[in-house]
C-alpha cells in the first residue's frame, strides 16, 4: 500500500550516507580551513611572496627571539642540526638561518622537513621566503647539506609574544626513497 | 484490566490463523525477511561475539593478573586489546540493539515487518563474513590489527596483510549497520499504526529512531577514515603520512567525528530499554515522557560538537579545549535528565523487583557512575593525567558493560517470555544478576585506581606497585567469563522447562508488544492494530 514510499526513503537514507563519506574526506580541507579562521594557527607552511615579505615595515624598536628546535624521527638515519640555536630579530626584518643535515646511513634517502612554531597563535605572522621544508631533500650516503631558512616575522605579531620557537623534524619519505631506489638499480646494470 | 484481556483475546484469535513458518533451515534463516527472525539471527549472533570478545578479555586479565609477562607475547597482548575492542563494539552491543530493534520495534509500533525485509535479510548476514574477515587475522602471518581499536596511523599503518582485512571487515559492518539504520528509520516513519503518533510512542523506538540517525551520519565517515588509510598503506596516498605532507592529528579528528557518536549509538537504545523496563516494574507511566524524547534527541545533537574530548593531548589551542570541555560538559544536563525521570518514575511506586528490573536499576546506578567518571575526564587539565590510563579504561566499561550490556540483558529477560512463550527462572535470574553485580565491580572498579596513580592502559607489563588492584581486577573478570554460561543455561532451561507466560507477561504491562500472545506468532498486526491511550505504555503524552 504504501511500498513505492519505503524505497524512495531507502533512496534518500543512502544519498545521506553517501553524502556522509564525502563529508569525511571534505573534513580534512574543512578541519585546516577552520585551523587558520577560526583558532588563528597556520597549518599551510608555503612559502610567502618575497615582494610582500620585502615590503614590510621593519620594527627597530622591537626584537623578538626567534628558537630553532631540530628533531629526526627514528626510522630517519640522518644528522640534523641548527647552525645557532636561537637569535634576535626585528619584527619586518628578513632573516636568515642555516641547518645542516648529514646522511650518516650507506643508502641514498629522500627526507621531507615538517615545520611547526610555537606558540601556535604566532603561527599566523611567521611567514618564510624560503625554506628547505618546501621540497623534498636528497641526501647520499654519508652527504652533508647546508641548508638556509629566510623568513620575516611580521610586524603585527601580538605585543605578548617576545620567544618563537620554530621546529623542524626530518621524516623519510619512504615512497620517493623507494623509487629513488629502484631508479639506482634500473640504472645500475646499464652503466 | 479487563479491557486488556479483551484485546489480548481479540488479538489472539485474529493471529492464530497466519502462523506460517517457511520450512528447513535454509528457508526459515538464510532467505527470511522476517523481522522476528532477523532479530533472532543478530542476537544470537552477538552473543557468540560477546563470547568470543569475552574470551579474548580473559587473555588480557590473565596477563595483567601480576607484573612481568606470564601467558603470552606483548604483541600478542596488543592485538587482543584491538581484537577484544572491535568485536565487543561492532560485533556485540551493536547487532544486539539492531537485533532488538528488529523484533520490537514492529512489535511496538503495531507494524507487520520491517519497511524492508530483503535488506534486513542482507544487512545482517553480511555480519558473518565482516567477522569472519576480521577474526581470521589471528590465525594469519603478522597476526591480527594491533595498534588499537582507534587504528592511529602511524602505528595502525605498520601491520602487515591484517590492515586490509581490518579495513575490508569495517566496511563491510558499516554497509551492514547503513543499511539497518535505514530500514528503522523507513519502519517508523511509515509503518506506524494508525493513532500510534510519534509522541506516542515508546521511547525504545524513540531512541532508535535518533540512533539511526546517528548511525546513517557517522558510520560513512568511519568509512572515509579508514578508506583514507587504506590509500594510505597500499596506494601511495599521503592523508595522514607526515612526510608526504599528510597530518596524523587529522585522523584523530576524523576518526572521533565518528567515535563520538558512536558512543551515543551503543547507549541511546540502552536508555530506551531502561525507559520501557522502569515503568513496567514501577507499575507508573515514565515520568517525563517528553523530555525523555527531548533529552535523547538533544544528547544526539551534541554529540557531534564534543568529539576532540578524546585528544586534549595532542596539542590543540586553548580556545579548542575551553569549546571542547565545556560542550562535553553540556552532554551531562540531558542525561541528568533521563537519570531523575528513571529515579522519579520508580518514586512511589509499587516497585517489584524481577530480573529485567533489577538490571534496569543496576543500570541506573552504575552508568551513572561510568557518567561521572566521563564527567571527570571532560576536564582538560584533568585529563592530562587520566588521558590514556586505566582510569579511562574503567569510566568506558561502566557505560559500555554496566551500560549498554546490562540494558541488552535486561531486555532479553523483558522481552524473553514474549519471544518464546517461556518464563525463565526467576531464581536463577536473580543469580546471575547479583553475581555479575559483584564481579562487575571488582573486575571494574579498581582499575579507577590503577588510572589514578598511573598505570597506562594497552601495556602488558606494570609497576609492581600496580599488582594488588590488578589481582582483583583479575579475579573480577574470571567471574565475569562465567556470566554467559549461567545465561545461556538459564535462557536454556527455560526454553525447555519454562512455565508457559501470559501474553500480558508482566503484570499491568503497557504498550502493543503485550496484546499479541506470547510466543509472539510469525507474522503479527498484519491488519493494523485500533490503538487505545489506555494500552499504549505512553498513551498519555503529558506524562
Amino acid at each position: 500500500m504504501m511500498r513505492p514510499n519505503f524505497y524512495l526513503l531507502a533512496k534518500k537514507g543512502w544519498m545521506i550516507a553517501l553524502g556522509f563519506f564525502a563529508f569525511g574526506f571534505a573534513l580534512i580541507p574543512l578541519y585546516n580551513i577552520a585551523c587558520e579562521h577560526v583558532l588563528g594557527i597556520k597549518l599551510e607552511q608555503g612559502a610567502v611572496d618575497g615582494d610582500a615579505a620585502a615590503a614590510m615595515t621593519v620594527d627597530e624598536s622591537r626584537l623578538v627571539t626567534v628558537q630553532f628546535v631540530t628533531n629526526t624521527k627514528s626510522k630517519l638515519p640522518w644528522e640534523f642540526s641548527a647552525e645557532k640555536t636561537s637569535m634576535q630579530v626585528h619584527p619586518g626584518a628578513l632573516s636568515e638561518a642555516w641547518f645542516d643535515a648529514t646522511n650518516v646511513s650507506q643508502r641514498d634517502i629522500v627526507g621531507n622537513a615538517v615545520p611547526s612554531v610555537a606558540p601556535n597563535s604566532a603561527s599566523l605572522y611567521f611567514n618564510k621566503t624560503e625554506c628547505f621544508c618546501f621540497t623534498e631533500q636528497l641526501l647520499k650516503a654519508g652527504e652533508t647539506r647546508r641548508m638556509p631558512v629566510r623568513f620575516v616575522v611580521d610586524p603585527r605579531l601580538p605585543k605578548d609574544i617576545s620567544t618563537l620557537t620554530l621546529a623542524y623534524t626530518f621524516l623519510e619519505n619512504d615512497i620517493a626513497t623507494k623509487k629513488l631506489a629502484e631508479s639506482n638499480q634500473a640504472a645500475a646494470p646499464a652503466s | 484490566m479487563a479491557t486488556h484481556a479483551a484485546t489480548d483475546h481479540h488479538h489472539a484469535d485474529h493471529h492464530d490463523d497466519h502462523d506460517h513458518k517457511p520450512q528447513g533451515f535454509m528457508n526459515r534463516w538464510v532467505f527470511t525477511t522476517n523481522h522476528k527472525d532477523i532479530g533472532t539471527l543478530y542476537l544470537v549472533f552477538a552473543f557468540i561475539m560477546f563470547c568470543i570478545g569475552g574470551a579474548m578479555s580473559g587473555v588480557i586479565r590473565a596477563e595483567l593478573m601480576s607484573p612481568g609477562l606470564q601467558f603470552v607475547e606483548p604483541y600478542f597482548f596488543n592485538q587482543m586489546t584491538t581484537v577484544h575492542a572491535l568485536v565487543m563494539i561492532f560485533g556485540g552491543v551493536m547487532p544486539a540493539f539492531v537485533g532488538l530493534g528488529n523484533w520490537m520495534i514492529p512489535l511496538q509500533i503495531g507494524a507487520p515487518d520491517m519497511a524492508l525485509p530483503r535488506m534486513n535479510n542482507w544487512s545482517f548476514w553480511i555480519m558473518p563474513f565482516a567477522f569472519t574477515v576480521l577474526l581470521c587475522t589471528l590465525f594469519l602471518p603478522g597476526g591480527a590489527p594491533a595498534g588499537g581499536w582507534t587504528l592511529y596511523p602511524p602505528l595502525s599503518l605498520q601491520g602487515g596483510s591484517s590492515v586490509a582485512f581490518a579495513i575490508f571487515a569495517i566496511h563491510m559492518m558499516g554497509i551492514s549497520s547503513i543499511m539497518g539504520a535505514i530500514n528503522i528509520i523507513a519502519t517508523i516513519l511509515n509503518m506506524r499504526a494508525p493513532g500510534m503518533d510519534l509522541l506516542k510512542m515508546p521511547l525504545f523506538v524513540w531512541t532508535w529512531l535518533i540512533t539511526a540517525f546517528l548511525l546513517i551520519a557517522v558510520m560513512p565517515v568511519l568509512a572515509g577514515a579508514v578508506t583514507m588509510l587504506l590509500t594510505d598503506k597500499f596506494f601511495g596516498t599521503s592523508f595522514f603520512n607526515a612526510a608526504g605532507g599528510g597530518d596524523p592529528v587529522m585522523f584523530q579528528h576524523i576518526f572521533w567525528f565518528f567515535g563520538h557518536p558512536e558512543v551515543y549509538i551503543m547507549i541511546l537504545p540502552a536508555f530506551g530499554v531502561v525507559s520501557e523496563i522502569i515503568p513496567t516494574f514501577a507499575r507508573k507511566p515514565l515520568f517525563g515522557y517528553q523530555a525523555m524524547v527531548y533529552a535523547t534527541a538533544s544528547i544526539a545533537f551534541l554529540s557531534f560538537i564534543v568529539w576532540a574530548h578524546h585528544m586534549f593531548t595532542v596539542g590543540m589551542p586553548l580556545g579548542g579545549e575551553l569549546f571542547f570541555m565545556y560542550a562535553t560538559m553540556m552532554i551531562a544536563v540531558p542525561t541528568g535528565v533521563k537519570v531523575f525521570n528513571w529515579v522519579s518514575t520508580m518514586w512511589k511506586g509499587s516497585m517489584t523487583f524481577e530480573t529485567p528490573m533489577l538490571w534496569a536499576i543496576g543500570f541506573v546506578i552504575l552508568f551513572t557512575i561510568g557518567g561521572f567518571s566521563g564527567l571527570m575526564l571532560a576536564i582538560v587539565p584533568a585529563d592530562f593525567q587520566y588521558h590514556d590510563t586505566y582510569f579511562v579504561v574503567a569510566h568506558f566499561h561502566y557505560v559500555l558493560v554496566t551500560g549498554a550490556l546490562f540494558s541488552i540483558i535486561a531486555a532479553v529477560y523483558f522481552w524473553w517470555p514474549k519471544w518464546t512463550g517461556k518464563m525463565y527462572s526467576e531464581k536463577w535470574g536473580k543469580f546471575h544478576f547479583w553475581w555479575t553485580i559483584v564481579f562487575v565491580n571488582l573486575l571494574f572498579f579498581p582499575q579507577h585506581f590503577l588510572g589514578l596513580a598511573g598505570m597506562p592502559r594497552r601495556i602488558p607489563d606494570y609497576n609492581v606497585a600496580f599488582a594488588d588492584w590488578n589481582m582483583v581486577s583479575s579475579i573480577g573478570a574470571f567471574g565475569m567469563l562465567c556470566t554467559p554460561v549461567f545465561m545461556f543455561l538459564i535462557l536454556w532451561h527455560s526454553k525447555k522447562h519454562g512455565k508457559t507466560a501470559t501474553a500480558e507477561v508482566w503484570e499491568g504491562a503497557h504498550g502493543l508488544e503485550w496484546t499479541v500472545p506470547s510466543p509472539a506468532p510469525h507474522h503479527t498486526f498484519t491488519e493494523p492494530p485500533v490503538i487505545k491511550a489506555s494500552m499504549l505504555a505512553h498513551g498519555d503524552p503529558t506524562h
